[in-house]
């Protein structure tokens, strides 16, 4: 992401600490054609479709939470959030509000409460581990009181169900309008943190943040954004998961906010702040449903898919570690 | 630039190998029915809880008894509706015959379930029906309310003429399962909903620790009660810790009949049980979907498994069958 000089030999250590999203980029690779060559259904143009459709939730919400760890942040509560999102959408359209409204009121819902997030971290200087601790709980609880525990089904021909409509590109490969969006959301991110000041400050901030202030930046607005603009994507996040099962369930998604920091950490962000990316987390988000996929249809029970998938995640935090102290 | 260049030979590569997959058809290679080979697919709600072991290992032996392929996925946690939507997606794509599913939530899989269905795959519900049933071709489960009201009338009996005085520890709010049960029971017991019988109501979510806890704390309100409705055998054994460190005996009843749970009920800690049958749930659902692959012939409807109370102090006017039988064929296939 950055443009250091180049120098004339580098270490792997170096490389890796440059290029954090290689990495990731290999790991998946090595997956997809492992997967290929092992089992015959793998590598069918609607089976990698189906894999990238049921990473889109949890992919989106690691879009949002790339931002935060870049500030050196964390959100437990963003798949508490999308939830009620979804169910405050839900209730909304089936309560005769037009689709349209719902969609706008659930992510306004989740921005503001970004907003709230925000202004504790920095205003209060409360850890983001404990606000969103705080929050997760609040926002499960409300998420069953406004469903009063019921699951709300909606039409799936509705607008908030519509991420999920399925098209043909090129008469044969199979693409949801949520895939173009979730596509759109990462290229205008990866724009937003690599060609914009915004961007810049998000990394220096995270980096160091007396450095940051020092050098002019106005660290709490920075991090007060990046807390909305994170609430905002958990908002579309929701309308994903609608697009997904057309029926928000306030039991849903229990494990939505780890699946999301593990995307994150799989992608090579690093949970210390200041780097990292969002074409990373793509990959993350990718490698877990590839591996999901690819050991089900190799017949392997999903409780050692967990077991793989932990140990991917140390890996990765490992390789982490091992790069910074070879430089 | 030459980690770039690296890059970009990675990528090409990629769609290279995607490349020569556009010829393959959308929908995997699933078998026409009526073509001889069942694959059955078994989706539950979780892997560990012991009843969903229990169906998953009949469902496997009765597929391997009857010749057919299969495999077994689940959802990470109840409520996941995702993980089962994943899980059938896999399937189709797997190219199975027939899809067997626990349904997290009656309405959370529908489309998915539309999808397979469209696919040619046939979809039978096990142990909990959907919203609408018509979204599978067939239901093979516990008539819930039937179970509630054994349980119900058996505790009515129980009480001998006693006026009830009911605590209800319920399992997950919203669920369609409890609600049934629930409501089966308050007609067996001959109450309604809210009445001033029913001392005290909590939701326990089917869980032992929890149902410990809030048994304890409507405990704290009021030991003016003489009976106690459990919607399952965890929530029980919850519930008779509390009881028991309060030293107050009643009446009991509770649903589920696993093996573990027939034997609370010879050890005293509550008085009845009402067993179900998922290993008969699976072993039908099987044979219909070998049948399915052979012929083509689906089945469709309400398939109830049947229930049965189980007790060691049998009341007159509630068919019963004592603990010995229960723990010959707890979850069993009679």
């Amino acid at each position: 992401m950055t443009t250091h000089a180049r120098a004339e030999r580098e270490t792997l250590g170096e490389f890796f600490l440059r290029a954090p999203a290689i990495g990731p980029a290999l790991a998946l690779v090595v997956a997809v054609v492992v997967f290929s060559l092992s089992t015959s259904t793998f590598l069918e143009l609607d089976n990698l479709s189906l894999v990238v459709e049921q990473s889109l939730v949890v992919g989106t919400l690691a879009l949002g939470q790339t931002l935060i760890i870049l500030t050196a942040g964390i959100d437990l509560s963003n798949a508490a959030a999308m939830v009620l999102a979804t169910l405050l959408m839900a209730k909304l359209l089936t309560g005769g509000v037009p689709g349209i409204f719902a969609l706008v009121l659930g992510v306004l819902v989740t921005a503001l409460l970004g907003l709230v997030t925000g202004s504790l971290v920095t205003r209060i200087k409360l850890p983001p581990f404990i606000v969103t601790l705080g929050l997760f709980t609040i926002l499960t609880a409300v998420g069953k009181l406004v469903a009063s525990g019921q699951a709300v089904p909606i039409a799936p021909d509705s607008l908030l169900a519509w991420l999920g409509t399925r098209r043909y590109l090129f008469g044969g490969i199979p693409v949801t309008y949520g895939m173009t969006l979730a596509l759109v959301m990462y290229l205008v991110l990866w724009y937003s943190l690599t060609r914009t000041a915004w961007g810049k400050h998000v990394y220096a901030v995270g980096n160091a943040p007396e450095a940051a202030r020092l050098s002019g930046i106005k660290v709490n607005r920075t991090v007060v954004s990046v807390y909305l603009v994170a609430g905002l994507i958990f908002g579309i996040a929701a309308w994903q998961a609608l697009g997904r099962v057309p029926n928000a369930d306030p039991n849903a998604y229990q494990l939505g906010n780890l699946d999301s920091i593990t995307a994150v950490v799989l992608g090579g962000t690093s949970l210390f702040g200041g780097r990292g990316s969002v074409f990373g987390t793509m990959m993350g988000a990718l490698i877990v449903t590839v591996l999901r996929s690819g050991l089900t249809q190799l017949g392997v029970d999903s409780l050692y898919q967990d077991v793989a998938t932990g140990a991917l995640v140390i890996a990765a935090v490992a390789v982490d570690r091992l790069a910074r102290r070879q430089k | 630039m030459r980690h770039r260049s690296l890059l970009c030979l990675v990528t090409a590569g990629l769609l290279a190998v995607s490349g020569c997959t556009v010829e393959r058809h959308w929908g995997g290679s699933s078998a026409p029915a009526g073509s001889g080979q069942a694959k059955v697919g078994l989706v539950t709600k979780t892997e560990t809880n012991p009843y969903f072991v229990e169906l998953r290992n009949a469902a496997s032996a009765a597929a391997q008894a009857q010749g057919a392929g299969f495999m077994a996925l689940a959802g990470q946690f109840d409520g996941d509706n995702d993980g089962q939507v994943r899980a059938i997606e896999n399937m189709v794509q797997q190219g199975v015959t027939t899809i067997m599913i626990t349904p997290n939530s009656s309405t959370g899989v529908l489309a998915a379930i539309e999808r397979a269905r469209q696919a040619g795959v046939l979809v039978i519900a096990l142990d909990t029906a959907t919203e609408p049933e018509s979204a599978v071709d067939a239901t093979y489960a516990t008539d819930n309310v039937a179970a509630g009201r054994q349980q119900g009338a058996y505790v009515k009996a129980a009480l001998g003429g006693a006026a009830p005085k009911v605590i209800m520890i319920d399992g997950t709010a919203g669920s369609t399962v409890d609600t049934y049960r629930h409501n089966g029971f308050l007609e067996g017991i001959g109450l309604a909903d809210g009445d001033p019988a029913i001392v005290g109501r909590d939701n326990a979510n089917g869980d032992q620790s929890i149902a410990q806890q809030k048994m304890e704390n409507l405990l704290q309100r009021t030991t003016d009660l003489n009976a106690v409705y459990t919607m399952n055998e965890p929530t029980a054994r919850g519930a008779y810790a509390a009881l028991q460190a309060r030293g107050l005996q009643l009446v009991m009843g509770s649903i589920d009949g696993g093996c573990q749970g027939v034997q609370n009920v010879r050890d005293g800690q509550y008085d009845a049980t009402v067993m179900q049958f998922p290993r008969k749930m699976a072993e039908q659902g099987v044979t219909a979907a070998v049948q399915y692959a052979k012929t083509g012939q689906k089945p469709s409807g309400f398939i109830d498994t049947g229930s049965v109370v189980i007790t060691d102090r049998p009341m007159p006017g509630v068919p019963s069958q004592d603990t010995a039988w229960g723990l010959r064929n707890c979850w069993g296939t009679t």
